[in-house]
């Protein structure tokens, strides 16, 4: 919340909760006000008559009627800049570590102050502006007038989306965020800009989204692999892994820029992105994870109407990156909470409900965010392409995704990664379930090029025996596997070396938290070799408890421990003796 | 009657009688010409015959405002009631003489002793942590059963709760654990924080005799509120219990234990409430908010950069009908940092403590274990014994339809695994075991595995600890 142009005042009239109403104030819907005399922001939600109802970013304990209440004018927005990366944010985009700073707090421990307020952006930091343009030279939005070095990046400085004409006034070296870099046409425009959260930001065209955004996770890259630009839900119960998985995304995706949504969750899971990320190295860079990284956290104690708010200040954040020409993951840990936030606003208003509680308005709200993922040709001359791709995370109640907003998140993601109880009660985690998951990416084209030609018919090879073996093992606990035949049985063998050699990923080994393209190639040929060679040997005869029970495929299961580099040769070497060890069955 | 009424905060605004009561009804009243009073605030309810009730204000609206009576509104009137506003929030008194004390669930002491000697008044719904003032919480606690050392280690500054059922041994679990709780290598003992909500009198009486002798005492602070006292004191009891071990742990550096009993009884209260302002319900009756007004409890476990003390929570939760997907420990699951999971069936077949491993679960633990920590094989130890026992138990369902002579010689040795895993590692009667006799005795069940079988251990880990002993051979 910046500026603070006062158009009107009024009078509190009712505090219930999140909720306040005020007399007497001249305010559009969604302008920002400032509530009783410890002005805590919040924002007009609804307009009825004389009262304004208004949604209060912070806890109003306290807040009597007959109190002040002052209108900014403007609506929610956000500080876009360099000087993002690295931040870690609450909902409405105040900076953590900056309130943290400030010992203003009565129990010797950094709590949240209750109208605490400070800038996302460094005013005084200066950064080093060199021009791209030329005074004189005649630009439109989108244009590049210039970079700044940020975290491991060159941060363009762009004209922004709405303002073109000719370049005057251009300055160069050390400035600060609020000073302007250049004129142009009538308009100054300095490194800091704003943007209100509830707008999309504007490109020139949406692009097709055909290259994947690769995760490392064998699971998903192989089997329901999500593109640059795409959207997934990741419904799962708790102790499902929701936000080890997220967690993982966030560490190992291909992206360029990573924003990490804690939307109602835990404080201790902030802690420890906050310890984690900066000791990780960003393979392709070479610098720390949280160099790429902006984390918007918002626990589950802090106030509900900032949740609500925190997703939209993420999307945005993602999407004036995106402008940059670069590739955005945005992971929001929890939409669950999100949603109940905007139920608990509803209810305070009494509005008539839905579904379970929640307002009608609940698949217009998400699909409102979900939207706003994609790939795009940017605004500007440069041709940039960028993209936004949304990772969302539900937290059904009870695990039954027959509830509202994972049924509402199915209809508007391309992904869903169906996390499963009973999974990860057997510890098989990432817990996604192979039978229930989809993605309705095509992407086979793109691994064909890239990794290799026989990816798409070993993925459907895979997904073929682990649909399978599903079948058969709703058999196998009627009558016992005695009842199936002998191809059946190496159908089993099979489907538990893909299940746990393949599937199952340890987000916490070192060696196998990330997985390189081209190991999971490797892996699955070797596992598709042993299928091959298992299948021959029961042809012949060979009794498949016997061919099953040769050691050298129990080593199928270390291969994940294998370094990049010898992978191709002791795949080789290991296929070769399985090979040999079934053929010498009799 | 309640005799000792909380002082207000430092700076108390002038006190206003409002004699304007429109509405009595369940917990709350609804009082007249209520300028200037504030959401939140708390005020004294004054009966017509001079009984002196406290409140809460949960709603103003124009010149209303709601107020909830903690001591419930029987003998309220219109005329003759006052509702006495004093500008003041929801107080506990703290100090060092905390410790020892026993009160109610408002915080007022019940002991007979004297006053509580404050040294400050915190305002009992605290303030959220900043995230970044957090440190991750990392130090294993031994707390002597090998089901939750072993397989669900809980770390200082955990939130962990137990779900239990009804007729399920959690409150003896509890204070064994309260009893034997220890840091590695440090002697630092827990203070223990005791919150019970809504507990019967043979409860109150069970937690007393094992929390209030003279040597536990010195090291405890209670919080009572029984099954008859006031619903919505209910709501006031863990905060008041949580403020104090706030208090504790980041003004006294001392390690706090937090337990908290019976969830259930608080998510009931809260329901109660909301009913009673007709509020518009969520799933089963209980209200929207429930997810943020636990998570306002929870949250308040962890530890700060550079401050010495901690607050780790655990809950009891009797699920309703032994249902997990009940809402009160579903929202709690996700919630929490993992749970521990009773078992009716192993309690049945006399395992104690009955820990069901399958769906219990610490999400902190592999921030806590390995070496420098506890041991360089507990990772992969727990894995390997979830991945076993989670197979031996698939086989013991199949094996109930198609009978154990059609299982294979593998499948058998899985199945035998899964019977010793609950009767050797998850059943102790009671005897507390160090974290090196659980260690071993894990590997001593895994010894009837071959070592390419057991594929979560990594070979050098296996070289050390593995000693394969094939008992199906030697036995038949």
């Amino acid at each position: 919340m910046n500026t603070q142009t006062l158009t009107d005042a009024g009078t509190l009239w009712r505090v219930a909760g999140p909720v306040a109403e005020a007399i007497g104030l001249h305010a559009r819907l969604y302008d920002v006000v400032l509530v009783g005399t410890a002005q805590l922001p919040g924002e007009v939600i609804r307009i009825d008559g004389e009262r304004c109802v208004i949604q209060v970013y912070e806890d109003t304990a306290g807040l009597a009627v007959g109190e002040p209440v002052v209108n900014t004018g403007q609506p929610l927005q956000v500080e876009l800049g360099p000087g993002l990366l690295g931040q870690i944010l609450d909902g409405t985009q105040r900076p953590l570590r900056e309130l943290a700073r400030r010992g203003d707090n009565p129990y010797a421990v950094a709590t949240i102050a209750r109208g605490a307020r400070a800038t996302a952006l460094d005013r005084e930091r200066r950064w080093d502006f060199s021009p791209a343009v030329r005074e004189g030279d005649q630009v439109g939005s989108g244009d590049l007038l210039g970079t700044v070095p940020d975290a491991a990046m060159a941060h363009r400085v762009l004209v922004p989306p709405g303002v073109s004409g000719i370049v005057r006034n251009l300055r160069t070296g050390l400035l600060r965020v609020s000073e302007p870099v250049a004129t142009v046409g009538d308009e100054e425009v300095a490194m800091l800009q704003y943007w209100p959260v509830r707008q999309a930001r504007p490109a020139s065209q949406r692009l097709a989204l055909e290259v994947p955004l690769v995760t490392g996770q064998r699971v998903i890259d192989t089997l329901f692999p999500i593109a640059r630009g795409g959207a997934a839900a990741i419904p799962g119960g708790f102790g499902t892994g929701k936000t080890v998985l997220e967690q993982s995304l966030a560490k190992w995706s291909t992206a360029d820029v990573v924003i990490y949504i804690g939307c109602g969750e835990r404080g201790n899971e902030l802690a420890e992105v906050l310890e984690e990320f900066p000791a990780l190295v960003d393979p392709r860079t070479g610098t720390s994870l949280m160099q790429r990284t902006v984390l918007i956290a918002n626990t589950s104690n802090m106030p509900v109407a900032a949740r609500e708010a925190s997703i939209y200040t993420g999307i945005t954040i993602a999407e004036f990156f995106r402008d940059q020409g670069l590739h955005v993951a945005l992971m929001a840990d929890s939409t669950s909470r999100w949603g109940e936030a905007l139920r608990e606003v509803s209810s305070r208003l009494e509005e008539m409900p839905a579904e379970e509680g929640y307002p009608a308005y609940l698949a217009t709200r998400l699909a409102e965010f979900y939207e706003r993922a994609g790939a795009v040709r940017c605004l500007g001359d440069e041709n940039r392409t960028g993209s936004v791709t949304v990772i969302g995370a539900v937290s059904p109640a009870g695990g039954d995704f027959s509830e509202p907003i994972t049924q509402h998140s199915l209809r508007l993601a391309g992904t869903f990664w169906a996390l499963d109880t009973a999974l990860a009660r057997r510890r098989h985690f990432p817990s996604i379930n192979w039978t229930r998951s989809y993605t309705l990416y095509q992407l086979d084209g793109w691994f064909a090029d890239e990794v290799s030609a026989d990816w798409p018919v070993l993925r459907a090879w895979a997904l073929d025996m682990l649909q399978r073996e599903t079948s058969l093992l709703e058999i196998v606990q009627l009558l016992g596997a005695d009842a199936l035949a002998a191809p059946q049985r190496v159908v089993l063998t099979i489907g538990r070396l893909l299940r746990e050699d393949f599937l199952q990923q340890s987000a916490f080994d070192e060696g196998d938290a990330s997985c390189s393209l081209a190991k999971q190639h490797t892996m699955l040929t070797a596992i598709h070799a042993a299928h091959d060679a298992l299948a021959t040997a029961v042809e012949r005869g060979v009794a498949p408890d016997t061919a099953s029970a040769v050691p050298t495929l129990l080593e199928i299961g270390r291969m994940r421990a294998w370094p990049e580099a010898e992978m191709a040769q002791l795949s080789k070497d290991l296929t070769a003796r399985i090979r040999t060890q079934l053929e010498e069955l009799r | 009657m309640k005799s000792t009424v909380p002082e207000a905060g430092p700076t108390p605004k002038l006190s206003i009688d409002h004699r304007t009561v429109t509405y009595v009804s369940g917990p709350l009243l609804i009082a007249e010409q209520a300028q200037g009073v504030g959401y939140d605030e708390l005020v004294d309810v004054i009966a017509p015959d001079g009984d002196v009730r406290r409140g809460r204000v949960l709603e103003v609206s124009g010149d209303k405002m709601t107020v909830q009576v903690l001591e419930g509104t029987r003998g309220l009137d219109r005329q003759g009631t006052v509702v006495r506003t004093r500008g003041a929030f929801a107080r506990l008194p703290v100090g060092p003489g905390l410790i020892g004390r026993i009160l109610d669930g408002a915080g007022v002491p019940i002991d007979g002793g004297p006053p509580l000697l404050a040294v400050a008044e915190r305002d009992v719904n605290g303030a959220p942590m900043n995230p970044v003032a957090r440190d991750h919480p990392s130090e294993f606690i031994e707390t002597g059963i090998s089901a939750i050392d072993g397989l669900n280690t809980l770390v200082r500054g955990q939130k962990l709760p137990i779900f239990s059922g009804f007729g399920l041994p959690a409150n003896e679990l509890v204070v064994q654990i309260a009893a034997s709780a220890r840091v590695l290598g440090s002697d630092e003992d827990f203070v223990v924080v005791f919150a019970a909500m809504g507990v019967t009198q043979r409860e109150a009486a069970y937690f007393r005799g094992q929390f209030a002798d003279s040597a536990a005492l010195e090291r405890t602070v209670l919080f009572l509120n029984l099954a008859d006292d006031p619903t919505v004191e209910r709501l006031l009891t863990p905060r008041a219990a949580l403020t104090a071990a706030e208090y504790l742990a980041w003004e006294e550096d001392r390690h706090v234990l937090v337990i908290l009993t019976d969830i259930t009884n608080y998510c009931e209260a809260l329901r109660e409430v909301a009913a009673a302002r007709e509020e518009i319900p969520g799933r089963r009756g209980y209200p929207g908010y429930m997810y943020t007004d636990l998570a306002s409890l929870f949250e308040r476990a962890g530890r700060v950069r550079g401050r010495r003390g901690s607050v780790t929570q655990l809950m009891i939760l009797s699920m309703p009908d032994d249902d997990i997907s009940h809402p009160i420990p579903d929202l709690t699951g996700y919630i929490t940092e993992g749970q521990i999971v009773l078992s009716r069936d192993l309690h049945r077949r006399g395992i104690s403590p009955p820990i069901d491993v399958l769906p219990s679960l610490s999400r902190l633990m592999n921030a806590g274990i390995g070496a420098g920590r506890t041991r360089e094989d507990h990772s992969a130890v727990a894995d390997q014994l979830y991945a076993c026992f989670a197979r031996g138990r698939e086989l013991r369902q199949l094996c109930s339809i198609v009978g154990e002579s059609a299982l294979s010689e593998e499948d058998r040795r899985f199945l035998a695994f899964a019977e010793d895993f609950e009767q050797r590692f998850v059943g102790q009667s009671g005897v507390s075991r160090t974290l090196v006799e659980t260690l071993d005795r894990a590997w001593e069940l895994l010894a009837r595995f071959p070592a390419a079988e057991l594929k979560r251990v990594k070979p050098d880990i296996l070289a050390r600890y593995h000693h394969y002993k094939d008992e199906m051979a030697e036995t038949s």
